[in-house]
């Protein structure tokens, strides 16, 4: 039983790292009250540069690259909700059908190349643990990055200065300009932020989970991404838990599969999808709850004058 | 006093020419220079010139109140000495050097702190992370709400550092305020309309505070339209009217008339109450509204039980947040309850909607004018339709007819003086006064039986309002029902014949007027939870 669960506990901290970055990236977006739903499209333009720059400079340049194509893909929506006040879904959801088609021109030169992907990193004595060492600290060292980014977006909202203005842009932008911040100026630090991070995603995508480009290959986990930001009531936590969740159920139904279940796979496919949705809505259905952490300007265009 | 004429320069009584010029730079000034003067400041917006040449001089120590009606050019004024706009032309001089304000924050390097007349808060943050938004230095919670809680004593204003603000009243959300900016040091403090939301218990607290900062040296510029107000606190008074200075005094030496004159060029009128000749029938029962709010910031009612007659006016006092909205909704029909919850004329209308209400000879006028009221990019003739589509005069052959709504809208601005461009202007063009002129005039002419109007002179120039409120007079005294709802105490003082508070949720017993005062529906508005500390 053991022998089978560690392998399924371990692949699953490699599935739900791309939603981690994703999905931090976006809580922070969102925090300072704007929405993003290019994040599968960012994703992508991440995916196919990390891909490019890690055929030269290996693993951690693909990362770089793709966090970087992320922040100049985000770069024309942040302009156009932010400075010309545009409709922040409708340009989200052109920022995304832009990175699929972009992603399958440039990504096209790619097909049938590989990578060698990346070697687990142990880390000495906590590896050794039984059960807990080989699902935890047998992974990439990205993974390990994943918590790091988990623990410093977390202690950053909750503990500094900068946490608090980004919340106070979020819920009441009026008021954060009427005391002298730069409301536009912090909202466009935390939408490149979600940039950096979706674009990052991707390229983990593309450099050590598969490790090769195939078109369309994000397959919606930068919906999946956006959806655990809302059900995670925008904390970093939840988030934590959704991912989880969520890379668990993916690797779970491919065992399933493997299995031989009386299911089409396109419906067991679906499992993690609609499990994630289902557990998140169940954990935050306290309205009450929700409303006092929903950034109260979420979506709403600010121009000051 | 001193009454400054159209076209005669400010400056033309000698003495006030010191005030105003720096002290030459080779002898030192025997007199201190003051905290703040403006000198000739003008602000033109489009179509509108919103300061006119206004000087004014504030001295160290010194309460100066800037009175003036809505419209008047205070506010423009407050936010050029803010930083918040720019001026066109003048100058700003602080200790006696001129400086440029570019921003809010350049305005408290100065030692500017202002308390807006709407909150600049977050409600979902802490009262201490509120206070370290506004401050610069080393980023410690912990240290800053010790030091919220010594200058919250320091000054009376009782604060709990780790509330969540929107768990606050509207109290003591201004006292955040006022120790926000107390924490930045500041040797000017602007409060705009500061006792607009505060019973009168906790106005007098408020100026215990402002005379005690005074007497530390710290300037205060005080912005209202509340004559005894400023009588009672103030030491100097600048009036404005239309943007431009009128006249400057010592509020003291001045009478409530006086001040009126040089606020509004006249008396302030009066409304006169004749008695009801009718007979007086229950028009609206309410009987035991209960409202849980599933809303985090809003209010639960708790058994709310009214009666309202024919030809009379009854008021319910309060701070919006009481649960007021979730009352007027009720009300008005935009959510359901009981049949028996509210009934019109006798007939159970609690659970029918706000259409089939307004069948039952309903009308209603809800504080928001713009947006709720009225639709701000559409004619007052198609704004006129849209409570009144239901009534037969406004149809033809079963279908809206357009010619008769412009029709009736017509008769409405002349009946109720609208000024306005006739029915095909946009109601976001007309001014606040003009506007309430017009949808309360709506409503009356479908000659309601039951007529509940929120708030019904927020925001409206003195005329206007004095109007509106003798217009719901002559209303209740011609056989209909008025329900009032309204943050104002001397509003409801000048027109109701019996007056309730609604606090926290809870609707205190209807008193007739001649038997209460403002004392005694201060004490019931401030409710359980804002007693002094």
């Amino acid at each position: 039983m053991l022998d089978h669960l560690i392998p399924i506990l371990a692949t699953t901290m490699a599935a739900a790292t791309p939603l981690i970055f994703a999905g931090l990236g976006e809580l922070v977006a969102e925090r300072s009250g704007v929405i993003n739903l290019g994040v599968e499209g960012m994703m992508l333009i991440g995916a196919v540069a990390g891909f490019a720059a890690a055929l030269h400079w290996g693993v951690a340049g693909g990362l770089f690259f793709g966090a970087l194509a992320g922040v100049l893909a985000v770069l024309p929506f942040a302009f156009l909700t932010l400075s010309l006040g545009t409709n922040q879904p409708a340009t989200g959801l052109a920022l995304t059908i832009f990175g699929i088609g972009l992603s399958a021109f440039v990504g096209q030169f790619f097909v049938s190349q590989s990578l060698p992907g990346l070697r687990p990193l142990d880390i000495p004595l906590l590896a050794q643990i039984p059960v807990l060492g080989p699902v935890l600290f047998q992974q990439t060292w990205v993974v390990y990055l994943s918590w790091l980014a988990f623990v410093l977006v977390a202690w950053v909202l909750a503990r500094t200065r900068w946490g608090l203005i980004l919340r106070a842009v979020g819920e009441s932008p009026e008021a954060a300009h009427a005391i002298g911040y730069n409301v536009t100026g912090i909202r466009y630090a935390a939408t490149c932020f979600g940039g950096a991070m979706a674009g990052m995603a991707g390229a983990y995508l593309s450099t050590v989970y598969t490790p090769l480009w195939v078109q369309n290959m994000t397959a919606g986990r930068g919906w999946i991404a956006v959806a655990l930001v809302v059900f995670a009531t925008w904390r970093p936590g939840r988030l934590m838990l959704g991912a989880y969740l969520f890379g668990g159920m993916t690797i779970l139904q491919l065992h399933a599969q493997g299995l031989g279940v009386e299911l089409p796979s396109q419906l067991l496919a679906a499992i993690p999808y609609v499990a994630t949705i289902v557990v998140l809505v169940l954990i935050s259905r306290d309205r009450r709850h929700l409303l006092l952490n929903l950034p109260a300007s979420l979506g709403k265009p600010f121009i000051s004058h | 006093m001193t009454l400054i004429k159209p076209g005669v320069g400010w400056y033309t009584p000698a003495s006030f020419v010191s005030r105003f010029e720096p002290p030459a730079m080779s002898a030192p000034p025997r007199v201190p220079p003051p905290r703040l003067a403006l000198c000739h400041i003008t602000k033109r917006y489009p179509g509108v010139v919103a300061n006119d040449d206004v000087s004014l001089s504030v001295q160290p120590g010194e309460i100066h109140a800037v009175l003036g009606e809505n419209g008047a050019g205070k506010s423009t004024l407050m936010k050029i000495i803010y930083g918040a706009v720019q001026a066109d032309a003048g100058q700003i001089m602080w200790n006696g050097r001129e400086v440029r304000v570019g921003s809010p924050s350049a305005a408290r390097q100065l030692g500017i702190g202002m308390v807006f007349q709407h909150f600049q808060l977050f409600e979902t943050l802490t009262v201490v992370e509120n206070i370290a938004m506004a401050l610069e230095g080393r980023f410690d919670l912990a240290a800053l709400a010790v030091r919220v809680k010594d200058v919250s004593e320091k000054y009376g204003l009782p604060l709990d550092p780790q509330r969540l603000v929107h768990s606050l009243s509207v109290g003591e959300r201004q006292r955040v305020e006022i120790v926000r900016c107390l924490l930045q040091n500041p040797q000017l403090l602007i409060l705009d309309e500061p006792t607009s939301v505060l019973t009168p218990q906790a106005v007098r607290r408020l100026f215990d505070t402002l005379r005690q900062l005074a007497s530390e040296g710290v300037s205060i510029l005080y912005i209202s339209h509340k004559l005894h107000e400023i009588q009672a606190l103030c030491h100097r008074a600048t009036v404005m009217q239309g943007g431009r200075v009128t006249g400057e005094t010592d509020p003291r030496n001045e009478t409530p008339a006086t001040l009126a004159r040089m606020m509004i060029g006249r008396e302030l009128p009066v409304c006169h109450a004749p008695a009801y000749a009718g007979e007086a029938r229950a028009v609206l029962q309410i009987d035991r509204i209960r409202r849980i709010s599933a809303d985090p910031f809003g209010v639960s009612l708790h058994d709310i039980s009214l009666t309202v007659n024919a030809g009379e006016v009854v008021g319910i006092a309060g701070i919006s947040g009481n649960g007021q909205a979730e009352l007027l909704s009720a009300l008005s029909g935009e959510t359901q309850g009981r049949p028996e919850s509210v009934s019109i004329a006798g007939v159970p209308v609690g659970h029918l909607h706000a259409g089939q209400r307004r069948d039952m000879g309903l009308a209603f006028v809800p504080e928001e004018r713009l947006g709720r009221g009225a639709v701000p990019g559409m004619s007052l003739a198609e704004n006129f339709i849209l409570t009144a589509h239901r009534q037969p005069a406004l149809r033809r052959h079963g279908l809206l007819s357009f010619g008769r709504a412009r029709e009736f809208a017509a008769r409405c601005i002349e009946r109720f003086d609208v000024r306005c461009n006739g029915p095909q202007s946009a109601a976001r063009s007309l001014s606040g006064g003009n506007l309430q002129k017009f949808i309360v005039g709506r409503e009356i002419m479908q000659a309601p039986k039951l007529m509940i109007v929120a708030q019904p002179t927020w925001g409206v120039d003195v005329g206007a309002a004095a109007f509106l409120r003798q217009t719901l007079l002559d209303l209740a005294r011609s056989g209909v029902a008025v329900l009032v709802v309204s943050e104002e105490l001397e509003e409801l003082f000048e027109i109701c014949d019996r007056i309730a508070v609604l606090a926290g949720g809870r609707l205190s017993p209807p008193v007739p007027k001649d038997q209460t005062d403002a004392e005694q529906i201060g004490l019931l508005m401030s409710g359980p939870q804002e007693q002094p500390a």
